[in-house]
């Protein structure tokens, strides 16, 4: 069996799943329960002068049938005293000694921080995560994401914070800045123990259509919120490998951001993480979610014959390198597999309006052709096919050059003028303009069928 | 022992004759439409006679645009929501859906499109009105949805419309010949107010056109008269003891279905003769009323059955039971009837021939015969010029839809020959427009 425990920058837990310091973290109550279904640790929701918060809270992007592939919201840090939030960290290490609770701190003057710090060591916490990431309601106090998009406000505070410390401190980012490297590279110099990432992005998820007000609404009003959710990810993965790959970063990291199964877990680590934090799936299938989460990382790491969590930490980073440095002369080609088609004709529509015009429809048959000479090897045309592997991406160029377009440029044989002869798409087949007139104004006619290659008729209107 | 116990009050009814197609909820809606895959030229679009923009309305439906999901539907088919109840979705648009090649379930393309239709009907949201008017006038023979949909799309063009109906509501067989777990009289007749109340045309109920007199007054008064007049009376077998009680043609004991409900008497043993959709559903009604034994005779075998796959099945599916390579001979009985003696048969290629010694007699007493409308050719001889073709339908041009007296248009029944309503509605809203073009010449 793999081994799924972790020592995160000091901080040991059962396995890397973590529930990151929100809603579900609110309470002990939570807490045990989650840990009681499965979860490693959990960074309690942030505390320090408690907040007043407002109703409504929470806004969700749904895309059609999908509820929440985002998810918003307004809310701040821990509305409780912090003596129950103390007190309530106690009795959960008391019965959980083995699991990781995290306090997530968020307070103001230098005298504060060393205060909330003694405090929550006192209460038995494993680490802190200071919250330099939420972007609503709290930076307008010039806590939360206004130091994190201040480096060297965020390092000042950071070394505040270090004077105290006797666990290792994580410090949470927050994505509303352009380079995630530089406040990751301050709490590196402050001395923090860890970074975590991505905190939420500022977000309005919807405008009421009728009420002329964006979501969430509070009495007509609303407010930007903090975006979370799957929706998120691929931007959470970019920020966690900018701070992988970053030398001068060198941290262990805490991958954040719309991670709801083991798969999306494992992308996270792959890109550099050694522990995840998880908070809108728990809010919207509840702890249970674990269940499914520890099994597929077991059952993967099973497959690739991996013993921990750290035989794959950032394995996938030496593959993600610069765009200069691909190679150019790689080449794949659309290839249509006939007997699992369906006929949608989405490929023929998808690179028809939307790439090369590499897609033609014959009569007599529904199933499309790739015209391979005008194939530039997108993959659009596999993305929009609902049928599986019905379209791969089939390699075509030898596999014995490689080329990069930092070695072109060196070499003085990458295009340089507007009318370069070097252009890329010089000699690449592109339709006459006046080609396109009359293809489309059919489709809109109600009432008639479409037309196509002739093989139904044009409507008497057209 | 009987698959329903007889109905005998208005809820049993309903319960016995459930709708195949319930209307579909906001949510349901949004998860059956959110599966579309929006085809390029999509197939179920050319699979609909009346080739609604399929796609389109579904997007629209998904997209919160319930309202525009409607007009796209109306602006091909005026019967759009009985259309997407009644229609044989299985065979035509969620037939050519790219999913079943897949073996995965189709779009439930009808579901969706009375969704739509409803949702506008039920709160009579108005979508259309008349155009403005032209000064001219014409006359339609048949409230049904040849009729009705000619009516709406002339009125629309600025006609002025007036609708000549036999009977006491407008719609014709979507009311009076449509199995009743298809489509509700209620929900028939809501989408027929609803449109007249848009479109404003006038429709004379129990007004039959059935004299020479009556064409004559239509001729002088109208520039133009529509014949959406459809079939006739169930066709006579010409056996001997056709006349004994208890032998009904199918249209109509669905007929007095649609209108009496609970109130229709069956047999307990029920002979249906025939192998098309129609006996089908009068099988399946029979049952459905309580009758303990209901036997489907068809002189051909089970698979030469014009009957779609699915309406047999769901025949099967109460209790019905097939009956195949027999052939009626004589209906026996002493006033009412009795039995039916049948004659077994061998199917040959085209040819259907009967075994010599084979007959036997299938106990019942009530008997539906299935066998077909007959054609209105006396009706039609009134018409001066007026010719029909050597299957007794209306010769038209296959575009224009006008007959061989050019002040006469034709669609529908009496045109194809006998098809389904949105054959009817997409027939009709075509000759109205030609109508609008010859009379503008």
């Amino acid at each position: 069996m793999p081994d799924l425990s972790i020592n995160f920058a000091g901080i040991k837990s059962p396995n890397p799943f973590w529930l990151a310091s929100a809603p579900p973290t609110n309470s002990g109550y939570q807490i045990m329960k989650a840990f009681d279904a499965g979860w490693g640790g959990a960074v309690w929701k942030t505390l320090g002068v408690p907040v007043v918060n407002v109703s409504s809270r929470y806004g969700g992007v749904n895309y059609r049938d999908k509820r929440l592939v985002g998810f918003n919201n307004i809310e701040l840090i821990s509305d409780r005293p912090l003596a129950d939030n103390l007190r309530e960290i106690e009795e959960v290490k008391k019965r959980f000694p083995n699991h990781a609770v995290i306090a997530s701190l968020m307070v103001q003057s230098r005298q504060e921080w060393h205060d909330i710090v003694r405090q929550s060591q006192d209460a038995g916490a494993d680490g802190f995560e200071l919250n330099f990431g939420c972007p609503h309601g709290m930076c307008e106090r010039g806590m939360g994401s206004a130091v994190g998009q201040e480096p060297k406000v965020l390092q000042m505070i950071v070394e505040w914070v270090m004077e105290v410390a006797q666990k290792p401190v994580i410090v949470k980012l927050t994505p509303n800045i352009s380079d995630i490297t530089e406040p990751a590279r301050a709490a590196r110099r402050a001395g923090a123990d860890a970074i975590s990432l991505i905190n939420t992005i500022q977000s309005i998820v919807g405008v009421d259509l009728d009420n002329f007000a964006a979501y969430p609404i509070v009495d007509g009003k609303s407010t930007n919120g903090g975006y979370c959710g799957p929706a998120v990810k691929p931007i959470a993965l970019n920020m966690v490998k900018n701070c992988a790959q970053h030398p001068d970063v060198r941290l262990p990291i805490s991958g954040i951001g719309g991670i709801e199964t083991w798969r999306d877990a494992v992308e996270h680590i792959l890109l550099g993480a050694s522990s995840v934090q998880v908070c809108t799936a728990a809010m919207h299938y509840g702890f249970g979610i674990i269940r499914e989460m520890t099994s597929g990382l077991e059952q993967y790491m099973v497959d690739k014959g991996f013993n921990t969590i750290y035989d794959f930490v950032g394995k996938a980073l030496p593959n993600v390198t610069h765009w200069e440095d691909l190679n150019m002369k790689y080449k794949v080609t659309a290839n249509i597999h006939e007997e699992k088609c369906i006929g949608c004709q989405l490929c023929y529509t998808a690179c028809e309006d939307g790439a090369h015009q590499a897609i033609r429809l014959n009569a007599g048959t529904r199933v499309p052709e790739i015209i391979e000479e005008n194939c530039v090897g997108c993959n659009l045309c596999s993305l929009v096919c609902p049928v599986e592997q019905c379209i791969t991406m089939d390699r075509t160029d030898p596999g014995t050059e490689h080329l990069t377009w930092k070695e072109r440029v060196e070499a003085g044989t990458a295009p340089t003028e507007f009318n370069d002869e070097k252009a890329g798409g010089r000699h690449h087949w592109v339709p006459e303009p006046s080609a396109a007139l009359g293809k489309e104004r059919h489709k809109t006619l109600p009432g008639k069928a479409r037309v196509l290659n002739g093989e139904t008729e044009i409507p008497a209107e057209a | 022992m009987a698959e329903f116990s007889t109905p005998t009050t208005e809820h049993e009814f309903a319960e016995n004759f459930a709708q195949l197609k319930p209307l579909m909820n906001n949510t349901e809606a949004l998860y059956e439409s959110s599966r579309c895959l929006f085809c390029f030229d999509a197939p179920c679009i050319k699979a609909c006679p009346s080739g609604i923009d399929i796609p389109l309305f579904i997007r629209q439906i998904n997209s919160g645009n319930t309202t525009g999901a409607a007009r796209t539907i109306y602006d091909a088919n005026y019967f759009g929501n009985a259309c997407g109840k009644v229609c044989p979705t299985e065979v035509l648009c969620e037939g050519a859906c790219v999913y079943n090649l897949q073996d995965m379930k189709p779009i439930e393309i009808g579901r969706l499109q009375s969704h739509a239709t409803r949702s506008v009907i039920d709160a009579n949201k108005h979508l259309y009105k008349a155009g403005a008017p032209n000064g001219r006038k014409v006359a339609i023979i048949g409230a049904g949805p040849a009729g009705i949909s000619a009516a709406c799309e002339l009125r629309a063009l600025g006609y002025v419309v007036d609708v000549f109906e036999a009977k006491s509501h407008p719609s014709g067989l979507t009311l009076y010949g449509v199995a009743p777990y298809k489509i509700t009289n209620e929900e028939t007749l809501a989408e027929m107010n609803y449109l007249q109340e848009q479109f404003g045309y006038s429709v004379f109920y129990n007004h039959p056109i059935s004299s020479r007199q009556d064409l004559e007054n239509l001729e002088k008064t109208y520039d133009a008269i529509f014949l959406g007049i459809g079939l006739g009376q169930t066709n006579a077998l010409r056996l001997p003891g056709e006349e004994r009680d208890n032998v009904v043609g199918a249209v109509e004991f669905i007929e007095q279905l649609r209108m009496r409900k609970q109130g229709t008497p069956v047999g307990r043993k029920v002979v249906v003769l025939g192998g098309g959709n129609t006996a089908m559903d009068a099988a399946s009604e029979s049952s459905r009323l309580g009758a303990e034994h209901v036997v489907l005779a068809y002189r051909r075998g089970k698979e030469e059955m014009g009957a779609y796959e699915f309406e047999y099945d769901l025949a099967k599916g109460v209790g019905v039971q097939g009956l195949f390579n027999v052939a009626p001979v004589e209906i026996l009985g002493n006033g009412k009837v009795e039995g039916v003696r049948f004659v077994r048969t061998v199917t040959t290629g085209d040819k259907v021939s009967t075994v010599p010694g084979s007959e036997f007699v299938e106990p019942c007493d009530m008997v539906i015969k299935a066998t077909g409308q007959a054609k209105q050719a006396g009706f039609l001889s009134m018409i001066p010029g007026l010719k029909l073709d050597d299957k007794g339908r209306i010769i038209t041009n296959a575009e224009t839809g006008q007959t061989t007296n050019p002040q006469y248009f034709a669609s529908g029944d009496a045109r194809n020959g006998g098809a389904e309503v949105v054959n009817a509605a997409a027939e009709a809203k075509a000759t109205a427009r030609a109508i609008h073009a010859f009379l503008s010449k």
